[in-house]
């Protein structure tokens, strides 16, 4: 029994001439929460349909819980998913909904009330799908996932249409589950969110990994950015005049001038913007944070 | 698969899709059933496409399931539009991933589909056929049709041939529609294609060439459901209609379990 959840080497899906997924590399150790990110179209969502057997893969291998991704029927009785959104039959109730696909994976039927009544839809379980706002679709989705009590949990975008407090509830039934040994493999735009509760990271560019790894490695190695303001708008052309002059990149960003330096040069930043007659009203060495590092990686401005 | 039956099952028995479906084959086994009985004597005939079925034939062993038999076709089409539906959905709702991923045996779930959907279409032969011989006993007095070798030792045989006729007929009707939700991915289209060609193309065919309908599947069809007719006979209809039938499976079984899951 190895101690990774999915591992994939050169996995690759082509689609006439386009390569959805480009020769991806990869692995997933057992009880992680692990991100997958990247901008829309680069490839998460065909990847996980690949780890889930639902597309062929035209090059490389996987491996799912051990047993490879050409024989999905090996692995996917402990496997929950929630692939591009929650999908089910809008005449069903949300318990009969789950009622066929706990009959279909032999799981116990009681299980459904316990699961709608985790996700916050116990109340709700007998009204129709149709009538269920998009919180609660997802919610369904996410009881749907959890239906096997999986080993592995993929998920793609969780928490689209959830307000805030739900948001917030599903963070925190990922890291108990991920507590509890589940391994939690989760897409999602909200990158405040994956950095709470993500160990690892896999990131996608154009169908490529651009980074795959602890997410505390990819943070570490980001240079620290040196956040400063002046008192008036235009200050921060001149501010970033002096950056670039002294061999820094630096970017204006949300009425921000981002220098990338180290933090003991905020000092120097300092002095020079005094000697140019600029009174910094900010002045913030930090480490950039997943969102800032994604773009950085992505070019996904 | 079992598994995979009590799934669909759970899907077919909500009540809008068993009542609908009950409420048009029941009426189509009524409608035709009664006008056989109340026109008997219309010049214009009381049978499919102005058929004359007399007195002499309706009193015969057989009499009791004239009607039901006729309406086989009918029931079929049903069959046809229920079993597209039912499989052409999954794809539009974008439940086959959920289907697929607690059950990545894509042909366990084609048959298990298959097989929860004949027992459906099973249901609805069954109460039809109850209520056109229920109709036909209550009309024949009036009609003053004899009804004396209706429930002989005959009698039961022709009711059970035509039962199972009939039911062949419906489910090779619904493999047509199943295999159209599988190719077209769509309920409307699958469901258009499929009565189009049934009702529409095939009759316009066989109004150019008559001999044209010996090898038509729809037609094949209809013609197990009355157990042979004049022009087609029961084994011909059930060979060239057999063939149809596992042509289309096998292209469709193939399709599915080949083709990727994107939507």
């Amino acid at each position: 029994m190895s101690s990774l959840a999915i591992s994939v080497r050169d996995l690759s899906k082509k689609y006439g001439d386009r390569m959805a997924v480009s020769h991806i590399n990869f692995d997933v150790p057992l009880g992680a929460v692990c991100g997958f990110v990247g901008p829309n179209g680069s490839g998460k969502t065909t990847t996980m349909r690949m780890l889930l057997g639902l597309i062929s893969h035209t090059g490389g291998s996987g491996q799912v819980l051990d047993s490879s991704i050409d024989e999905p029927e090996k692995y996917l009785s402990q496997v929950g998913a929630m692939i591009e959104g929650p999908a089910f039959y809008p005449p069903l109730t949300g318990a009969e909904n789950l009622k066929v696909l706990a009959t279909l994976g032999g799981f116990p039927i009681d299980r459904v009330q316990t699961l709608l009544n985790q996700v916050g839809l116990g109340d709700r379980a007998k009204s129709k799908y149709k009538t269920y706002s998009l919180g609660m679709k997802q919610r369904l989705g996410i009881a749907a996932a959890l239906l096997p009590n999986p080993k592995l949990l993929m998920l793609d975008e969780p928490t689209n249409g959830l307000d805030p407090e739900g948001i917030q509830e599903v963070r925190a039934l990922l890291r108990s589950l991920a507590d509890n040994g589940t391994t939690v493999f989760v897409s999602s735009h909200l990158l405040s969110e994956l950095e709470i509760i993500s160990d690892y990271l896999v990131m996608l560019r154009k169908g490529e990994v651009v980074f795959a790894g602890k997410i505390e490695e990819l943070l570490l190695a980001q240079q620290h950015v040196i956040i400063a303001k002046g008192q008036n708008h235009a200050d921060l052309e001149k501010i970033l005049s002096i950056a670039t002059s002294m061999g820094h990149s630096a970017t204006i960003r949300n009425n921000e001038v981002h220098v990338h330096a180290d933090a003991d040069w905020a000092s120097t930043l300092n002095r020079a913007a005094f000697d140019a007659g600029i009174t910094l009203t900010q002045l913030t060495p930090q480490l950039p944070n997943l969102e800032e590092t994604f773009f950085e990686m992505t070019g996904d401005k | 698969m079992f598994r995979v039956v009590l799934a669909e099952l759970r899907k077919l028995r909500r009540p809008t899709l068993v009542l609908g479906t009950l409420g048009a084959a029941l009426f189509f086994a009524a409608l035709v059933t009664s006008f056989l009985f109340l026109l008997i004597d219309d010049p214009n005939g009381n049978g499919d496409r102005g058929r004359q079925i007399g007195r002499e034939v309706l009193s015969l062993a057989s009499g009791s399931v004239t009607g039901f038999s006729s309406v086989g076709g009918l029931l079929g089409l049903i069959a046809l539009c229920v079993f597209a539906a039912q499989t052409a959905q999954e794809y539009t709702y974008g439940t086959l991933r959920n289907l697929l991923v607690r059950q990545s045996g894509r042909l366990r779930i084609l048959g298990g589909k298959l097989i929860a959907n004949a027992i459906f279409a099973t249901i609805m032969v069954l109460f039809s056929a109850a209520v056109s011989i229920g109709i036909s006993v209550a009309l024949a007095p009036r009609a003053k049709v004899p009804t004396d070798l209706w429930f002989t030792s005959d009698g039961w045989s022709a009711i059970i041939h035509t039962i199972i006729n009939v039911m062949i007929a419906v489910i090779g009707f619904g493999i047509f529609g199943m295999a159209l939700g599988l190719l077209l991915r769509s309920p409307i289209s699958a469901i258009s294609v499929g009565v189009l060609w049934m009702l529409i193309i095939e009759n316009l065919l066989g109004a150019v060439k008559e001999s044209a309908l010996k090898w038509l599947p729809g037609s094949q069809l209809n013609t197990i459901a009355i157990g042979g007719s004049e022009t087609i006979s029961y084994s011909h209809a059930m060979q060239v209609g057999g063939a149809y039938v596992i042509g289309i499976s096998i292209i469709a079984a193939v399709l599915f379990s080949r083709r990727d899951v994107a939507n």
